[in-house]
């Protein structure tokens, strides 16, 4: 019962006024950002960092902040899906199918209203296995030697595309993208500089934050004032709430099934919230049979997508903590997040931060009781926003970004590269080529390489260590498998997805 | 003639009356080469604070954060920009000579700047996990003259950085061979390296005592030696240094300044006198108490020589192990 206490120490951190002020904050944003089609979660997130450090918060207060706006984002999803039709996030596709059609039928807020409850369930569900797992996983990675890592971080890279992915090769340029611009700097274990060009400002490498920053938040501005600068949405009718508490009730177990299975889809490094809506609705109308009116508005078809969604955003975060792999695009956000609070995810942080981690843990319960709150009574709130012009939130963006970055730094150049990289995000995203894995490769590339270098120190140059343990013969399989699955299943589930959503009586 | 000796006398007296009282008026700055938050940073903001208190200047210190290839921006920017600048002073440490030695500064050297003088300093230490067959510094040194592999080390710093050197500098002094050959895993930071030895992956860690007090304390990590002349104070006197046990190696992470080359000698003079009383006042003492800096002082004068060494002997050691040609 360790955990426990660690916990009340958590939620001793996240009720100070400051920091639940904070989580509020980022819950709202949060709503916010996964409400706007277009923006999600990972890019809200980004565009909330240069935030955290404009206002110079504490290490705990900003993990506090990011998380809420992280959880708040897979709530917002839901909203501009059953409304318009429009995912707000990708996670959020399949609540589209029943959502919509309930919508038409007069009954959005009753929609609303019970998908903010899935939402609350999955992400309480996940968050509790996040508690029971993430501890003793931690204390398990104290047996993973440089090997091992290797192995866990091959296992990262395979399984990348992930099952969803559409285009594996775009998926592997932009990864090598992302290396190749993290072997700039000073390699550590030769001690040498690499592609630095004489450039002193390079000595230390790019810092991911920027490219971070750059990537997402500068090219989503970017792709803004090209597709949208006008006038905003026209108000949508929500009708008036007519669920029944018996209504909410007879979708618990959806809510459970959806909830665990959500969760182990976030655990598994590369799967991700998508797939954890998709394939808890899938199973829901398999249980369910005839019995459902999938499609065509069952309320059960909203249930299931957003608990899976929900339980899975926390399940990603498993891995994340406990060893230092993201098991999702916002994941790895919030790593890079860690890293440059000079915080080091792994076993070591649950011992000597385990303030900011349980912090952070305490802050997701918070924020799910935040975000019900907020979700149900002043979901009127959000559907506003929505037709809110973009040219109002623009230039506050804007200003974020530039003012947090030249915080960080006081260094003039570290602007000039985040544009670079903003415009860089801008052409890459044209191209379709995804720009998570450009991240990961940038954060992961260089922890891979120097786990082999290590591995390699340590057994003499020996290579045949890198599979000489059970653990990591293990690491080697599920990444081949992560690796050979995709190009297999990967098409067929797709196929699917797209059918699931053809089916819906109308699509925009 | 007595009129003229008059003058003269007036005069001198006029010239050292202004020696006497240089001071910096205004504002002065304390160049951080780093982000805020590092060892750097904190030097300037608590050195700034406490000379404010203590009225060793008039105005405010302002504390400007310059980060960038280890320091080597703050530098060229100290080097080229701000030569004959007198109300300028920079935050330094081992880290800083380690890149000047290994010529990492690229153009630049120890000479370009003045050297102010040490604060205060982080010594290193030597540890193994609790469960480790070495229980001194002797018996791993043994192991490795027998065989420069059979022992490996991890650290915080890349390699050739200050965590690295430090193994090399207490090797050789104990009279291992073959320097270039003891296996050195570099981390992203201490607390990784100690994770590895603690979980039994790596033999022995090398870094800083002041990373390591939380593995101590829980038991986990013996530190076998510590680089220091003497035992260290408070809770760390139970540890033995690497002098007691017959092997002459120290490794002080010394924190401190340097200013730019062309200013004055009484403005230099001013800033080594600054920093003498500020390194004697109480209230500099309970800012390194709270914040586990050790006594480290070389007297006036003595700095400037004390960092020329630390070059002299990082750049032989570096050409040793292959790191500069």
């Amino acid at each position: 019962m360790e955990t426990l206490g660690f916990l009340m120490d958590g939620f001793a951190v996240a009720l100070t006024p400051y920091n639940l002020m904070f989580a509020l904050f980022g819950a709202f944003v949060g709503t916010l950002i996964g409400c706007l089609p277009g923006l999600g979660p990972a890019n809200g997130v980004a565009i909330l960092i240069p935030l955290a450090f404009t206002l110079g918060l504490p290490p705990e207060t900003a993990m506090i902040l990011l998380t809420s706006v992280y959880a708040g984002a897979m709530y917002g999803g839901r909203i501009s899906s059953i409304l318009l039709n429009i995912p707000g996030d990708e996670p959020a596709m399949m609540t589209c199918l029943d959502g919509y059609p309930m919508a038409q039928k007069g009954r959005a807020a009753d929609a609303l209203a019970i998908s903010a409850i899935a939402s609350f369930a999955g992400s309480l569900i996940g968050t509790i296995g996040l508690i029971m797992l993430a501890p003793v996983l931690a204390r398990f990675a104290l047996t993973f030697g440089p090997a091992e890592y290797f192995a866990l971080f091959l296992l990262a890279f395979a399984t990348l595309g992930g099952i969803t992915g559409k285009n594996p090769m775009k998926t592997v340029i932009a990864a090598a993208l992302g290396i190749m611009i993290s072997t700039v700097g000073i390699d550590i274990s030769t001690g040498t500089q690499r592609y630095t060009g004489g450039v002193l400002e390079l000595y230390e490498g790019i810092d991911f934050i920027l490219a971070i920053v750059g990537l997402f938040a500068i090219s989503e501005l970017l792709f803004f004032v090209e597709a949208r600068m006008g006038k905003g949405r026209s108000k949508v009718k929500m009708g008036k709430m007519t669920l029944t508490f018996k209504e909410v009730v007879s979708t618990v177990p959806t809510q459970l099934r959806g909830g665990l299975l959500g969760f182990i889809a976030g655990v598994l490094p590369g799967a991700g919230a998508s797939l954890g809506s998709f394939i808890s609705y899938t199973l829901e109308k398999s249980v369910l049979g005839k019995k459902g009116r999938f499609g065509e508005g069952d309320i059960r078809g909203v249930v299931a997508p957003e608990a899976g969604n929900n339980g899975a955003a926390s399940g990603a975060l498993v891995p994340m903590l406990t060893l230092g792999v993201p098991g999702s695009g916002t994941t790895a956000v919030l790593l890079a997040m860690l890293i440059s609070l000079n915080i080091t995810p792994g076993p070591l942080m649950f011992t000597q931060n385990a303030d900011i981690v349980w912090g952070v843990i305490a802050a997701l319960l918070i924020g799910n009781v935040l975000l019900l709150i907020l979700n149900i009574p002043m979901i009127g709130v959000f559907v506003r926003l929505l037709s809110v012009p973009p040219m109002y939130l623009l230039p506050i963006v804007t200003m974020v970004a530039f003012v947090g970055i030249y915080s960080i730094s006081h260094s003039t150049f570290d602007l000039y590269f985040m544009i670079l990289f903003g415009v860089g995000g801008y052409l890459l995203r044209k191209l379709e080529i995804p720009l998570v894995p450009i991240i990961l490769g940038l954060l992961l590339g260089p922890e891979m390489e120097k786990n082999l270098g290590h591995a390699l120190i340590l057994s003499d140059g020996d290579w045949t260590t890198l599979w000489s343990s059970p653990l990591s013969i293990g690491l080697w399989l599920v990444a081949g498998l992560g690796l050979v699955l995709p190009t297999l299943v990967g098409p067929i589930l797709r196929r699917r997805m797209r059918n699931a959503i053809k089916e819906g009586p109308v699509s925009d | 003639m007595f009129f003229k000796t008059t003058i003269a006398f007036a005069a001198a007296a006029a010239f050292s009356m202004s020696a006497m009282a240089w001071e910096p008026s205004g504002k002065v700055e304390c160049l951080a080469p780093a982000d805020p938050g590092g060892g750097w940073d904190f030097t300037c903001r608590s050195v700034g604070k406490v000379m404010q208190d203590l009225d060793l200047v008039s105005g405010s210190v302002q504390t400007v954060n310059m980060a960038g290839a280890g320091g080597g921006v703050a530098f060229a920017h100290t080097v080229s920009k701000r030569k004959n600048d007198e109300k300028l002073i920079v935050a330094a440490s081992t880290a800083t000579t380690t890149r000047l030695a290994q010529k990492q500064f690229p153009g630049m050297d120890a000479s370009m700047v003045k050297w102010v003088g040490a604060l205060g300093a982080d010594y290193g230490i030597i540890a193994v996990s609790k469960d480790s067959k070495y229980e001194n510094l002797n018996q791993l040194m043994d192991a490795l003259k027998e065989n420069p592999r059979s022992v490996k080390f991890a650290g915080g710093s890349a390699r050739g950085g200050w965590d690295h050197l430090k193994v090399l500098i207490a090797a050789k002094a104990a009279g291992a061979e073959n320097l270039p050959s003891i296996p050195y895993l570099s981390y992203n930071n201490g607390g990784e390296a100690m994770t590895q030895v603690v979980g039994g992956q790596v033999d022995a860690f090398t870094g800083d005592v002041s990373e390591a007090t939380g593995f101590m304390d829980s038991g986990d990590l013996r530190v076998i030696a510590v680089l220091s002349e003497e035992r260290l104070p408070g809770k760390f006197s139970h540890i033995p240094t690497a002098r007691e046990q017959g092997i002459d190696a120290l490794g002080p992470n010394w924190r401190g300044f340097y200013m730019p080359k062309e200013t004055s000698a009484e403005a230099q003079k001013y800033w080594v006198d600054a920093v003498d009383t500020l390194y004697a006042s109480d209230e500099w003492k309970a800012v390194m108490k709270s914040n586990g800096l050790i006594p480290f002082h070389p007297k006036a004068g003595e700095f400037e020589s004390f960092v020329t060494n630390q070059v002299q002997d990082i750049e032989t050691l570096s050409r040793e192990i292959g790191l500069l040609k």
